[in-house]
């Protein structure tokens, strides 16, 4: 089973670092509450600045990000106490909007690294290098990519279907998907919503998506959508939410907050 | 009168990045430590080097020539009337003066080499000054690894002239392995025949006081050098590296990539990249980059850039230049799949380097590049009491306060 659960998460970010003001801290997360349960599907959706990856970053522990207040827990363990690489040895996984280009260290290593880490004991190299090469085939990806340095060189659709590679084969418990569509080509966010299908399709996996456009929801259907302004939920419902903000935009909820 | 070089009328310009080449030892003035191509080294640790005093002591040299290529002395004159780069500093003006003529190696026109050249130059006391000047005649269309090792201990002041015909394809590599208390000035100058390929590859591991030019013009349009450069600086160490490529001529690249890392009390690098491109150099792209990890507190690294453009008819030029410790961008990627800091610490590292040692392209140099990083890395940064600390709380020990 997994389920993490957030609740009252108040989350700050030091001012120096977004403004250059002298005030200490700019507070970005105000009170988010959000339980994501096995096999649950959560889309967040929300404006540019309204804190919706400030929210994917605090669960993985970025340092930047400070917690002030409230709680994030997975099967009832404190997350918020772990260091960024025990979030993901206990079964966190951040695909990143930007995944970040490692020079001089090979995909194939860091892979194996990695997993090596999640599982505690080196994967078998017989079925392992199967795995990769599976693995990269199912995203469309040259299988010769394992013996590039890690992300360095990808155009920004080979950097997301890599980030789709790991969810694969590190295999978390839950995924958060940071705007994990952005920059993607038609055919690149088919062959990604395809691998988070893949993953959801496991039996006890919760993933929560988020996303500043409505198309990526074509490809991978939410069981729930949750608007997100200034830092909180402003509303919540099914996948038919998607199709008003489709329509509308996010004037109403922006307008209502102002 | 002065001994100047002979140039075509009107392509002197003199450049406010580097001094013109002279022979006339009095065009190169001992310096004082505030010139601007001096005040980066600590005179005094040249231990008097610049005083220019005659010396006849020499380096072991243990010499592998493919077949075909030859070596043998001529005289300064000789080497000048090759067509050598002219010395443009003291150290190089000094070398030609007082080295006694110049050891030329012939590469043949056309010679495809399969083996590297290597020359290892070793000394065996700091106390001995030795002068040394070079020359590297590489004819038309050969291809040739050239691979110079310094080890041991000397007082050694050299300049190295690599005189690449067209179409030829070299690859340099000088490796600085001294032993502790050695001190090398040391200039590489290299010209670049029509549509010729060179990469000139500096590393520097030892030493007291190391300070390497590596100078690039071109002999015709269409030319290419890539300068790479490794460095590792101890406690304690100077290592500077100052680059000057001249874009003397239409449609011709250079790509500078200088990694260096740093650890211990006093350690010290300088990395200088100037780049001119001259009115006459249409149509050229340069791109340059220095990188330095700084591993511990009290080491000092300098990085200055300087592109200095005479045409706007250009394809391309830039730099880049950045001093840091760890990349927290790069730690928190690797832990965030699982890695613990310490590791996704070695990684980065070992990506550091290992990213500037394949481009190398020596085979036999990648195993001993690689493993003396190691033994580097292995003095200080895999004892985790003596890594400098990241600035980076964790979440967590920031929610419980």
């Amino acid at each position: 089973m997994a389920t993490l659960e957030i609740k009252d998460l108040h989350v700050a970010v030091a001012a120096s670092d977004e403004d250059g003001g002298t005030e200490g801290f700019k507070q970005i997360l105000k009170g988010v509450d959000l339980t994501i349960r096995d096999g649950e599907t959560h889309a967040i959706m929300g404006p540019n600045g309204s804190g919706k990856s400030t929210l994917a970053y605090s669960i993985a522990g970025h340092p930047k990000y400070t917690v002030t207040q409230g709680s994030v827990t997975l099967d009832g363990v404190d997350v918020l106490s772990m260091s960024v690489d025990e979030r993901a040895r206990a079964g966190l996984f951040l695909a990143m909007q930007y995944p970040v280009e490692v020079p001089g260290v090979s995909v194939a290593n860091f892979l194996r690294t990695a997993k090596t880490a999640i599982d505690g004991e080196a994967p078998k190299l017989r079925t392992w290098v199967k795995d990769v090469n599976a693995a990269m085939e199912q995203v469309k990806m040259d299988t010769a990519f394992a013996q590039r340095s890690v992300n360095e060189g990808f155009s920004g659709g080979e950097k997301k279907r890599h980030e789709i590679v790991q969810l694969e084969l590190l295999d978390p418990k839950v995924a958060v998907l940071d705007e994990t569509d952005s920059g993607l080509d038609i055919d690149a966010l088919k062959i990604v919503s395809e691998g988070v299908n893949r993953f959801k399709a496991n039996a006890d996996k919760g993933v929560l998506l988020i996303t500043h456009y409505t198309r990526i929801l074509r490809y991978i259907t939410p069981d729930f959508v949750h608007v997100f302004v200034d830092g909180r939920m402003v509303e919540q419902g099914g996948p038919e939410l998607a199709d008003e903000l489709e329509a509308h935009g996010y004037d109403k909820y922006v307008t209502a907050k102002a | 009168m002065r001994d100047a070089l002979e140039v075509p009328e009107g392509s002197q310009v003199v450049s406010h990045l580097n001094p013109p080449a002279s022979y006339d030892l009095a065009d190169h003035p001992a310096p004082t430590g505030r010139e601007e191509v001096w005040r980066f080294t600590p005179l005094k640790r040249l231990r008097g080097i610049l005083d220019g005093e005659a010396s006849d002591a020499s380096l072991t040299w243990t010499t592998s020539l493919p077949e075909g290529v030859t070596m043998s002395t001529i005289t300064a004159q000789e080497a000048r009337d090759l067509g050598e780069l002219g010395p443009n500093e003291r150290p190089a003006a000094l070398a030609v003066a007082n080295a006694g003529g110049a050891v030329l190696v012939d590469v043949p026109a056309e010679l495809v080499a399969d083996e590297p050249l290597v020359i290892d130059l070793s000394g065996t006391s700091a106390d001995d000054l030795v002068w040394g000047h070079l020359v590297f005649r590489v004819g038309h269309h050969a291809e040739v690894t050239i691979v110079v090792t310094h080890t041991g201990s000397a007082r050694y002041c050299a300049t190295t002239s690599y005189l690449v015909g067209e179409g030829a394809q070299v690859d340099v590599v000088s490796l600085q392995d001294w032993d502790d208390d050695a001190v090398h000035l040391g200039r590489d100058a290299i010209s670049v025949g029509r549509d010729a390929r060179v990469k000139h590859t500096s590393i520097s591991f030892g030493g007291d006081l190391v300070r390497m030019h590596a100078n690039v013009s071109y002999a015709g349009p269409g030319g290419e050098s890539e300068l790479l450069g490794l460095y590792f600086a101890d406690e304690g160490q100077h290592l500077e590296h100052r680059l000057f490529v001249d874009h003397d001529a239409p449609r011709t690249q250079s790509n500078v990539l200088y990694k260096g890392a740093l650890q211990g009390k006093g350690a010290h690098t300088v990395w200088i990249g100037n780049v001119l491109i001259r009115k006459v150099a249409e149509g050229i792209e340069t791109y340059e980059e220095n990188r330095n990890l700084v591993l511990t507190d009290g080491c000092q690294a300098d990085s200055v850039p300087n592109l200095e453009i005479e045409t706007g008819e250009i394809e391309g030029a830039g730099h880049a230049s950045a001093t840091a410790r760890f990349d927290d961008q790069q730690l928190f990627y690797l832990r965030s799949r699982g890695v613990t800091e310490q590791e996704a610490r070695r990684l980065v590292l070992h990506g550091f380097f290992h990213d500037l040692i394949r481009k190398v392209g020596v085979p036999s140099l990648e195993e001993r590049l690689t493993a003396t990083v190691e033994e580097e890395l292995s003095k200080n940064v895999f004892r985790a009491d003596h890594v400098a600390p990241v600035d980076q709380p964790t979440v967590a020990a920031e929610a419980g306060a």
